[in-house]
């Protein structure tokens, strides 16, 4: 029997163009004990769903139609009144964002006891204890003390787990968790969605994951559902969805997800981006993306199929009667095309770039006279080197300094200490002069596509913008001819010239950017965090632009992030930073296939892998990243790290040399 | 005649000059053409711009400022200049200005309000009211003609706002049928109904209640004092109007003489930090500390001393009047430029570390070209909203600096000076409400419209409250 | 937190300097004694002879910043920026021009002021916070469509209409309380009702428009969605949750005000004939009497920068962050 039933649900947003079909036509059903996933890309109407079932839509949202059933009670029949019983106790929400969810103006007991005081018999000293018991479940160590906090006073990983033991204390039957660890960094994402699993199974809660990480799905969900614009187009068991995913958008997933296997090869991307939701669809609403559309796809929206028992997929390739046909030809078309890869044996030569003990550090000023107290040090003595054509990744969690040091390496922020040498050039003692001529070698590419380009100004002007800067074009026309050819470069049009910023997709707008940084031809290009605002398919293009870059111009790529996929994929060498420092460096094939460092290790398994295996031995890092200001003393992993020796909290352990490539600084190794 | 410019005047027209130049710039610029659409919906914006603009016009009217020739005493054009300042709307407004009575009457009046002893034919004397000189002075027998009278003007000032309106209206029509490419009857149900972007409908309905309203006041103002005559028998209708230019001057020449120190010091403040910012930040705490009205007060005393101590310094009344007028208008932005001044420096800070300010220092580009290109552009709609905003504080200030006494100079026409030499009437007995009442309700429809023009501008140029306004407008749909 | 505070006290120290060198300039070096004697006793009466008096009884008649004709410290103390300027940071204020003591002065005249104050200061805030809180609980309905319109309406009417109307329609028609005047004790209520109601009606369009965009903003955050997922009701929402949120902007926005209410409101105690400081003032002014004047803008920023002190101490009351950290 299911627990929660949904029926044909419409969800609309009024906007200045429309209405936009946030949600259209979503039917699916959860049972208790039972986990399921709703998968899809940014702005597909997942959250819009899960606001649905929980009543809170933002003001401009409103429920057209359909049928919610929680224990088989209508929940858009129910007044407002009744509505407000079911939330927090039929069904309880957690949010994306862990910083701004939880009130901070009031301590973590007193939001949790609001929900006993609603939704249970429990009153005083009782409540507390049930507050204390509550924090104690979702990990929290020393729960009766941090009862009385605030919520800044806990970390990220920390307020989530808040927001767990809040939702728990209703006793719901079914949680809604909607992108639960987007927030947070992969290897707290790791002890999040351990704890999820746990409490899922210890409970027997029904569970509606929203997510858009396929890894997250194959670790946690019994069964897949996928939204594309509104629509779910694909249901199965997590099983049948990771072994053979029917719909050609699911499939397109996929094959855009950055895996080793398909290292040095260029991604599949999905061309296109999703239709705008205020407009009629006459056919399917994937049919102008989908490689193996035929005409029917356009003027007949598809109705469901199933494929295998419990896997169905909304799409006409499925329909016995003329899907069978055309499934053979689409296959055959769509079959995967490897581009070659170039400059990947090139041996390094000299390096382009070497930095050695680069540190920056922040003054942290107290007191009456504001003198410096203590340092905050962000990057605390990075040593690299980068030859040309190659790409070098610079991978960490969020504050480790990957970014700081990135921006001290182009002299945007000052060092405080070290050397930045480029092609023998000091950069740290270059007069203002020379460094401003050198600018135009060394470019950056940002992470946020709608931060990083100017709102004011017209594509045209901003990719024009460093070559009037640094003086290398010009003249006015050389200068618009060079834009109309950058713009084609990177895959644009050149009569996009005219228009404004917001008027392109974020994948289009990161286009844009690296379009700016190639104006003034460098040789460098710092690329911090390119993807990571970006959906898979969409980082799948840029990471292949990027690429494709490289092999024709010689590029040297910094490439700062997260996400060990893209590593994976894009870089030759990798260094893995932790609270400052380089814990471990070397080759990819080095780094991340046998991995020295315990951090580095628990890193790694710590991503979840979109695979049927999903569920595999995931190394828990127990706490949090320290603060830079206060480093622990001696190895700064040694308080987390699960195989921390006496001698790893006396002193920082220097670099082992395990290869002519490879290096650890571990104890372990030494 | 010779022209006068005052400085007041030339600021004025520099504003307007500035004014059509952003016209000129926002219809080169996509996303600046697309925010003012948004004002253009808006429909209390547009009613609230229509009326603006009328104020807006006879302030414009009263800018234009001349010395007439002297005349000799047959009333021919003698040699030299008058040592009195008009203005184009004082030539207008003539048979007003010129129409004055002895001392109060009511609005409409034929006689005087004040009992005067008077000598009758007969050689006695006897306490009566007065026939006014001017007002209902063609009426033969006042108390049988007057509603008749009144009544025919009325409906004769109306006749003719339907016919100018009828006329204006036609003409709008056409225009719009012919930009749209659609047929006349086509458009002007468009209008009517609300299905344009631009508040057509809002706006001409305003223009029409104007007219309805320009009519009658215009028709009757021939032969009475509309709004009744002060203690020294001025028109009341006469200094309201213009005091209007006062209140448009203090609003808009204020800030104008502010902008470019606020913005200048704000940015540069926010993007270079360090010293500069330290300086900046302690000149404007201080100036902030001190209490607004007393700074006010103090230099405005000051400026009084100096302007009493070298009575050379100007030819004429109304140049010493002006003088003090923009001294006014200078202190007034010196005590109001520190707000936006801070609110610019934030937002610099915010931008400062936004990405695209870094792409452009990765290119090496100055400070200087970093704070025009990237950091300017990217604060005028807060400094246009402070604009729009500040407009009715300065004007509702000026009413009470002038009433404190340190405002306008006491022969300059504002709605402070006539509040203020107006206070005690309602003290008497009987009550001499009018000069009051048209003062505050003149005050009350400009600072109304400035505030709802603002409004409808902060909500098109404010992205962060645009989602409230559409997620209004749904909620009252399924209200 | 407490080098915080004195940190904070430092800096107010080179704020006054400031202060205090620009009204030294205002009122001396832009124009100079001689300028305000011949203002002071008219066109008439000037002569060198009268200017010289007139400075010589209220202590002008010295050097500006040095005196060579002093010897030792005198030199630099015995001109007129030490004994006019200098002296406002020892709270002595010296002489009003027709002879009375402005420190006296001030301290009978602050009871008044504050009578008049501190009522309207609390019931304007506990009247308009109210009212934006209704708004903000009733926003996108009809109600608060028309609560704001009546906000924007009663903003853009001037005070003096307020002040004049109030007293011709409670005064002089319906002879309710007396038009002005004061008086001590229990019988200043009579004389202050008036003036207190006024004040709190001419404030409440502005500040309830302006604290229920407070609400309305605190409202749009996403704790409170999930404080709406815990089932709480929108009451429970709006006053747990958003009013103490909202309280940090709002109180940190009225505390910088609260040292000012010393200072009386100029034109209500003016019109009311209350004797307190804002009518000491506006009298000082009419009666262009600049060592009124002076003292007056140096108490004012003094306790302007206590409040700047107040606001930031007060974010410490309201915010846990800053609180504890």
């Amino acid at each position: 029997m299911s627990l929660l039933r949904v029926e044909s649900l419409r969800t609309f947003l009024a906007s200045p163009a429309g209405d936009v079909r946030a949600v259209d036509d979503v039917s699916f059903d959860v049972a208790s004990g039972e986990t399921f996933a709703l998968l899809g890309e940014s702005g597909c109407g997942k959250s819009m769903t899960a606001l649905s079932l929980m009543r809170l839509l933002p003001d401009a949202g409103t429920i057209v139609g359909g049928r919610v059933l929680l224990e088989k009670r209508d929940l858009l029949a129910l007044s407002e009144a009744e509505m407000r019983a079911v939330r927090g106790r039929g069904m309880a929400m957690i949010f994306q964002e862990p910083a701004t969810s939880l009130n901070p103006v009031l301590t973590v007991g007193i939001q949790i006891g609001e929900v006993l005081a609603r939704h249970t018999a429990l009153r005083g000293a009782a409540a507390r204890q049930r507050a204390v018991e509550l924090l104690e479940a979702v990990g929290i160590p020393d729960a009766a003390r941090r009862l009385d906090e605030f919520p800044f006073q806990f970390s990220g990983g920390m307020k989530q787990r808040v927001m767990i033991a809040m939702a728990l204390a209703g006793d719901p039957a079914l949680l809604i968790a909607d992108e639960p660890t987007t927030a947070l960094d992969v290897t707290i994402q790791a002890q999040v969605l351990e704890l999820l699993g746990a409490l899922q199974r210890s409970r027997g809660m029904g569970m509606l994951l929203i997510t858009h990480d396929l890894g997250i799905v194959a670790q946690l969900a019994h069964r897949v559902g996928v939204m594309y614009a509104g629509e779910l187009v694909e249901v199965a068991a997590r099983e049948d969805f990771f072994a053979a995913p029917k719909h050609p958008y699911s499939q397109k997933l996929f094959a855009a997800l950055p895996v080793p296997e398909r290292r040095g090869g260029a991604l599949e991307t999905i061309p296109g981006s999703v239709p705008p939701l205020s407009r009629q669809f006459a056919g399917c609403r994937f049919a102008e993306r989908c490689a193996q559309a035929w005409s029917r796809c356009r003027e007949e929206p598809p109705a469901w199929h199933e494929a295998s028992s419990g896997h169905a997929a909304r799409c006409h390739l499925y329909d016995r009667a003329s899907g069978t046909r055309h499934r053979e030809a689409g296959r055959q078309r769509s079959a995967p095309e490897v581009v070659s890869s170039t400059g990947l044996a090139q041996e390094p030569g000299a390096y382009l770039l070497e930095v050695r003990d680069l540190q920056v550090h922040f003054p942290i000023r107290r007191g009456v006279f504001r003198r410096t107290v203590a340092q905050v040090r962000a990057v605390d003595g990075v040593s690299l080197g980068l030859a040309s054509g190659r790409t070098l990744a610079l991978v960490g969690e969020s504050g480790c300094g990957k970014t700081t040091a990135g921006k001290a390496i182009l002299q945007l922020t000052k060092p405080t200490a070290g050397s930045v040498r480029y092609r023998g050039e000091e950069l740290t003692a270059l007069p203002a002069a020379r460094l401003r001529a050198l600018r135009g070698e060394l470019q950056i590419v940002f992470q946020d596509p709608y931060a990083s380009l100017d709102p004011r100004m017209r594509v045209g002007d901003i990719i024009e913008e460093g070559m009037a800067a640094l003086g290398t074009a010009a003249a006015a026309a050389e200068r618009e001819c060079r834009t109309a050819e950058l713009l084609e470069r990177v895959g644009l049009s050149a009569d996009m010239r005219g228009r404004y910023p917001h008027e392109f997709s974020g994948g289009q707008r990161q286009r844009i950017a690296i379009a700016r940084a190639l104006a003034v031809a460098p040789r460098l290009l710092v690329c911090d965090e390119p993807t990571s605002a970006l959906d898979v398919s969409v980082q799948a293009q840029i990471l292949n632009l990027l690429k494709e870059l490289q092999a024709s111009l010689g590029l040297a790529y910094l490439f700062i992030t997260h996400n060990i996929a893209v590593v994976e994929h894009l870089a030759q060498t990798v260094a893995v930073m932790y609270l400052g420092r380089i814990v471990e460096r070397g080759s990819v094939e080095e780094v991340l296939g046998a991995p020295q460092h315990p951090y580095t290790q628990a890193l790694l398994s710590a991503v979840p892998r979109p695979d049927a295996a999903g569920r595999r031995e995931v190394i828990v890092l127990s706490g949090d990243m320290p603060s830079p200001a206060r480093p622990p003393a001696g190895c700064h992993f040694h308080p987390r790290c699960p195989r921390a020796m006496p001698q790893c909290a006396a002193r920082y352990p220097d670099e082992t040399q395990l290869s002519a490539t490879h290096g650890v600084r571990c104890f372990l190794h030494g | 005649m010779m022209p006068i410019v005052l400085w007041t005047d030339a600021l004025v027209f520099l504003l307007l000059a500035a004014t059509a130049g952003a016209g000129l710039y926002i219809r080169r610029h996509e996303y600046l053409l697309a925010s003012w659409r948004r004002v253009g919906e808006s429909r209390a914006g547009m009613a609230a711009l229509v009326v603006l603009l009328a104020f807006v016009a006879v302030g414009l009217l009263d800018s234009l400022h001349y010395r007439p020739r002297l005349a000799d005493a047959n009333g021919r054009p003698a040699n030299g200049y008058g040592t009195e300042v008009r203005s184009v709307l004082d030539a207008l407004l003539q048979p007003l200005r010129a129409a004055t009575e002895k001392t109060y009457s009511a609005p409409l009046a034929t006689h005087l309000y004040a009992r005067e002893t008077v000598e009758l034919p007969d050689g006695t004397q006897a306490r009566v009211f007065p026939r006014l000189k001017h007002g209902g002075a063609h009426l033969g027998d006042a108390e049988a003609e007057w509603g008749g009278d009144v009544a025919w003007r009325i409906l004769r000032g109306l006749f003719f706002a339907v016919l100018a309106g009828l006329t204006f209206l036609l003409g709008a029509v056409h225009l719009a049928a012919r930009h749209w490419a659609v047929g006349r009857s086509q458009a002007w149900r468009r209008m009517r109904r609300g299905e344009t972007r631009f508040a057509w409908n809002a706006a001409l309905l305003t223009a029409g209640l104007l007219l309805l309203l320009a009519g009658p006041a215009i028709s009757l103002a021939g032969g009475y004092h509309v709004f009744g005559t002060d203690k020294v028998g001025q028109d009341v209708l006469y200094l309201t109007l213009k005091s209007i230019r006062t209140g448009l001057v203090i609003g808009t020449v204020t800030t104008l003489a502010m902008l470019p120190f606020a913005v200048a010091l704000g940015i540069a403040a926010g993007y270079l930090g360090g010293w500069v910012d330290d300086v900046i930040q302690y000149l404007y705490t201080t100036l902030n500390s001190i209490p607004g009205v007393l700074l006010i007060a103090a230099a405005v005393l000051m400026v009084q001393v100096a302007i009493d101590t070298h009575p050379d310094w100007f030819a004429t009344a109304a140049q010493r009047a002006d003088a003090r007028l923009l001294a006014l208008c200078l202190i007034l932005g010196v005590t109001s430029w520190t707000g936006l001044c801070r609110l610019l420096r934030a937002e610099t800070l915010k931008l400062r570390e936004l990405e695209y300010v870094q792409a452009a220092q990765a290119f090496g580009a100055s400070a200087a070209r970093i704070m025009g290109r990237h950091i300017l552009p990217n604060v005028m709609h807060i400094v246009l909203i402070a604009v729009v905003m500040d407009f009715s504080g300065l004007v509702l200030a000026e009413a009470v600096l002038s009433y404190i006494g340190i405002g306008v100079d006491p022969s300059t026409i504002s709605f402070g000076t006539m509040i203020n030499t107006a206070r005690l009437e309602l003290a008497r007995e009987p009550v001499v409400w009018w000069s009051l009442v048209a003062a505050f309700t003149f005050m009350f429809v400009l600072v109304l419209a400035a505030n709802l023009f603002s409004d409808a501008v902060r909500d098109a140029f404010d992205p962060r409250l645009t989602g409230r306004r559409i997620a209004h407008s749904a909620q009252g749909q399924t209200a | 937190m407490l080098a915080y505070v004195i940190r904070r006290l430092f800096y107010a120290i080179p704020i006054l300097i400031g202060v205090n060198l620009l009204t030294f300039t205002l009122f001396f070096v832009v124009n100079t004694p001689d300028d305000m004697a011949r203002m002071q006793l008219g066109v008439k009466r000037v002569t060198p002879e009268a200017i010289e008096k007139w400075k010589a009884e209220r202590g002008y008649d010295k050097p500006l910043l040095y005196n060579e004709n002093a010897a030792g410290a005198a030199r630099l103390t015995d001109t007129i920026f030490f004994e006019k300027s200098a002296k406002l940071f020892v709270f002595d204020f010296g002489r009003a021009d027709d002879g009375r003591d402005i420190g006296h002065e001030i301290k009978t005249r602050m009871g008044p002021s504050l009578a008049i104050a501190v009522p309207t200061f609390l019931l304007g805030l506990f009247v308009t916070v109210s009212f934006a809180l209704l708004l903000a609980f009733f926003r996108a309905t009809n109600l608060d469509f028309w609560g704001v319109v009546l906000c924007v309406a009663m903003m853009s009417i001037s005070s003096l209409f307020y002040i004049i109307g109030g007293q011709y329609l409670v005064s002089k028609v319906w002879h309710l309380v007396p038009i002005s005047g004061y008086a001590g004790g229990l019988d200043a209520a009579r004389f202050l009702l008036l003036p207190v109601l006024i004040s709190v009606v001419a404030g409440i369009g502005s500040s309830t428009r302006w604290y229920r965009t407070i609400f309305l903003e605190e409202i749009g955050k996403d704790y409170v969605r999930t404080a709406r997922a815990k089932g709480l009701s929108e009451a429970a929402v709006l006053f747990r949750h958003v009013l103490r949120n909202a309280m940090i902007p709002i109180l940190t926005g009225v505390v910088v005000v609260i040292p000012l209410l010393f200072m009386g409101s100029l034109l209500v105690e003016s019109f009311f004939g209350i004797p307190g400081l804002g009518s000491y003032t506006i009298d000082a002014i009419n009666a262009q009497d600049f060592a009124v004047v002076r003292a007056m803008v140096f108490i004012g920023s003094v306790l302007y920068i206590v409040g700047l002190l107040l606001t930031d101490l007060s974010y410490t009351l309201v915010d846990p962050r800053v609180r504890l950290q």
